[in-house]
């Protein structure tokens, strides 16, 4: 069994107006299947309230499934015996910089979660040391978070959730709120984990580039999994992207339209390179 | 009728060790009607610079004139300016705070100090322009989704009728669908309207398709002001400060290094197409 | 505009009284402000002022950091000295109409001033030399007996904790929203009281909307990496005495006990 298991998932939650009077019944997550492999490197894509960030939240038991099951590691995310050890195995990284860092000083921060698991303060140290040092963060433990950008609040958040040895790491659009150098920051720092450390990675998102190096892509619609496959294979199906409000990149959408005008071009280039090498030139 | 920036400069903190240029000597002049991009990574200087056009920041030295009149000389009416001078800021969304959408939209008008049936002329068409259907009019703002919220706050400052409007990045945290949603419906604004419109974003290839000039900051300074196609024949300059052209542009360099013969200052997919298909013959 | 205001305004340096442990710190401010009620005349006063002295010396921070705490005093001492001042019933000195100024007065101002600036300037030592953090962290540990009777001392302390965290994080929303609003027309100066309050509206429901969101995001984040209150919990900056935390005791101790004997004996 994979590292993220889940089977049949369904997340309900119960809409009510102001009086409290029930309105409505709605299904955030319909029926979701899905298996992830130890290191794999998981892109899961939707527009907003597709139920891609309900979803998440499942996995590290923030949330539990109305109907189905969820497996972290193999242990029943539903069973409350298991709930800290799920935690633990399985990271979290959120959309708002701000809201997630709760020291004062960077290594504090870091040192955080360890503190909670009742680890010894001697390897706190250590392991705040090496998980700032892979994010890359380590010159700056000693600042306060509030002077740090974007990109580095968010390393910072990721290098907490790597202190606690997590098998699994689910990053929830960890880039929605950053400019374009802050993403490249920190979806470099989360490549790194995933070559070196071996880390399974669940990355959340909205923008095309930052799925081309997943392994496996989800993409979200309607609480369902509407496509999954390589990048290659969701990138081949631009109408359907577009009809999911989703996006390609420009190399992709080019290579499309050219196809669509009659030059003989494979489906789902990525690349410049490729495009180049498509063209014959 | 224009906005004239003359050697602006603005330091944050002046006078402590934590002094901060934030504006160097800019020079600026902003025509009626012309559709700008403002570029820059955060940090740049562009939020600071467009809280200097209506006045909300002030200069540490130099002079911003709106039509002509220094706008920071005694006696000049702030608040006229800051309803000619249309500020929607970075996720505008977080200043809703009324009971309903129409009454949030109606509270700019309001402080303008007009009658209470032209308050509610202009909040209607407001709400009109950027694409709010009546229904939603009396819910409340909080329960409507991202797009909706963001589409309302911008209709609460175009209710008070600006020349010119300015929006710090319409489109941080949005879907691809709603961030083209969101551009287009300003890009039909501008041509019913004429107003003119500044665009502040960091992604070139937003703003590459809509505006007629781009004005790149870097360091509190301007570095390009010109017309896309001549901004991103810098490309190299803009990857050196942590900005790039669009993909497109990249991939017409790379045609073009190959041997095809196409234009390197193209701009857009569209563009691009008809190049490529007509260097290959077709 | 509202970010120019600091608060627990750190001065980040090295010393030996920022390497105190901050339960030192804490009580030996308590003690100070103590030892400033136990002595009545100006050898007491002498002797506080020289520790003062010291310890300033000792902990390298710039004096006038000291002093520009005092700004925000400067009102409330006025009104304690002429009140103190014009008050005091008495042997009288100086009558001008109905007003005197009496000995027992002039006394009783200069001293309530004199205490006043020595309290302020010893709590400004703390603040100036220990980091929040530090503080809180000081705090749950002196408190920590209260836990037997069941008082939350360790949810008390992350509490402050996480409220200085956001202090600074509001401010800048504050001005955000502020702006905003002012962008729109808004006006948070003229007007009466109530028309002010009013106005105050577009402001303090959206900040208050940003803060319980930034609460609930805060509480799912915390809970996601495994907080679940004091128990099963280790510190990474774990407080323990040093050699010159003694030493410092021992120096407290003995500064009270001479205050104690001055203000019983001396004046």
């Amino acid at each position: 069994m994979g590292i993220v298991k889940t089977k049949d998932l369904v997340f309900e939650y119960i809409r009510r107006d102001e009086e409290g009077n029930v309105e409505g019944i709605t299904r955030a997550v319909d029926e979701v299947t899905l298996d992830i492999e130890q290191g794999d490197f998981v892109a899961i894509l939707g527009h907003n309230g597709s139920g891609k960030s309900t979803l998440a939240k499942h996995i590290n038991a923030i949330l539990y499934p109305t109907e189905g099951t969820v497996w972290v590691d193999g242990m029943d995310t539903a069973k409350d015996e298991h709930l800290w050890d799920i935690r633990q195995k399985a990271g979290m990284v959120f959309q708002n910089p701000d809201n997630q860092i709760i020291g004062q000083v960077v290594e504090e921060d870091v040192g955080f979660g360890p503190e909670n698991l009742g680890v010894p303060t001697q390897e706190i140290w250590e392991r705040v040391e090496e998980s700032l040092k892979a994010v890359g963060m380590y010159e700056f433990r000693k600042h306060s978070p509030n002077k740090l950008s974007g990109g580095q609040k968010q390393r910072v958040s990721i290098a907490g959730v790597i202190a606690m040895h997590p098998k699994c790491i689910v990053l929830d659009e960890p880039t929605a709120m950053l400019d374009p150098n802050g993403r490249k920051e920190v979806i470099r720092a989360v490549r790194a984990l995933n070559d070196v450390e071996n880390i399974t990675v669940i990355l959340i998102t909205h923008y095309m580039e930052e799925i081309v190096h997943a392994n496996k892509v989800f993409v979200m619609d309607n609480g369902k999994v509407a496509m999954q496959g390589t990048p290659r294979e969701i990138f081949s199906q631009v109408e359907k992207l577009k009809s999911l409000r989703l996006d390609v990149p420009q190399v992709t959408l080019l290579a499309h339209e050219l196809r669509k005008s009659g030059l003989e071009l494979p489906e789902g280039i990525l690349t410049k390179e490729e495009l180049v090498k498509a063209l014959g030139l | 009728m224009s906005i004239i920036l003359d050697h602006v400069n603005h330091i944050y903190e002046e006078d402590t060790a934590m002094a901060f240029p934030a504006l160097v000597d800019v020079n600026l002049v902003i025509p009626d009607g012309q559709f700008i991009g403002l570029i820059g990574h955060t940090g740049s200087g562009k939020s600071t610079l467009v809280q200097h056009l209506n006045g909300l920041i002030k200069p540490t030295s130099g002079s911003v004139y709106y039509n002509g009149a220094d706008i920071h000389e005694d006696g000049y009416n702030k608040k006229e300016l800051r309803s000619k001078v249309g500020l929607v800021f970075q996720y505008p969304e977080h200043q809703l705070f009324e009971i309903d959408v129409f009454s949030d939209v109606c509270f700019g008008p309001k402080n303008l100090g007009l009658e209470k049936k032209d308050v509610e002329l202009r909040a209607y068409a407001a709400l009109k322009q950027v694409g709010i259907a009546d229904e939603y009019f009396y819910q409340s703002p909080f329960d409507l989704s991202g797009g909706q919220k963001r589409r309302v706050a911008i209709a609460g400052v175009l209710a008070m009728k600006p020349e010119v409007l300015i929006l710090d990045e319409p489109t941080a945290g949005l879907d691809p669908k709603g961030r083209d949603e969101i551009l287009e419906q300003i890009a039909k604004l501008r041509k019913e309207t004429g107003m003119t419109v500044i665009l502040v974003s960091h992604s070139m290839e937003d703003v590459a398709k809509y505006v007629d000039r781009i004005i790149v900051m870097n360091k509190g300074k301007i570095m390009y002001d010109d017309v896309p196609k001549e901004v991103f024949r810098h490309y190299k300059e803009l990857e050196e400060v942590g900005l790039a052209a669009p993909q497109i542009t990249y991939i017409m360099q790379e045609l073009r290094a190959r041997g095809l013969r196409v234009d390197t200052d193209i701009t857009s997919v569209e563009e691009a197409k008809k190049a490529i298909l007509q260097a290959m013959g077709r | 505009m509202l970010r120019d205001i600091t608060l627990g305004q750190y001065y980040r340096t090295d010393s030996l009284i920022h390497r105190l442990d901050p339960r030192v710190k804490l009580v030996g401010t308590l003690v100070f402000i103590i030892s400033l009620f136990v002595v009545d005349n100006f050898i007491g006063y002498i002797i506080a002022a020289l520790l003062l002295v010291w310890v300033i010396k000792l902990s390298k921070v710039p004096f006038r950091f000291m002093v520009r705490g005092m700004k925000a005093i400067v009102f409330l001492l006025l009104i304690a000295v002429i009140f103190n001042l014009f008050l005091t019933p008495g042997e009288a000195v100086f009558t001008v109409w109905k007003i005197q100024i009496t000995r027992e007065g002039i006394y009783l101002a200069a001293f309530m001033a004199i205490r006043l600036v020595f309290l302020l300037m010893g709590s400004s030592v703390m603040t100036l030399t220990t980091t929040p953090n530090q503080l809180t962290d000081g705090l749950e540990k002196l408190l920590n007996p209260l836990k037997k009777l069941k008082v939350p001392v360790h949810e008390i302390s992350m509490m402050m904790s996480i409220a200085l965290r956001f202090i600074p994080i509001l401010l800048e929303e504050t001005d955000k929203i502020m702006k905003a609003q002012i962008a729109r027309g808004a006006d948070f100066e003229s007007g009466n009281l109530i028309k002010k309050a009013k106005s105050l509206v577009p402001l303090l429901v959206p900040l208050f909307i940003s803060a319980f969101r930034r609460a609930n995001d805060l509480a799912t984040a915390m809970e996601a990496r495994c907080y679940r209150g004091g128990e099963h919990r280790t510190k990474m900056k774990p407080l323990i005495y040093q050699k010159n935390d003694r030493l410092a005791y021992a120096v407290l101790w003995g500064y009270l006990a001479v205050c104690i004997v001055v203000g019983r004996y001396a004046g």
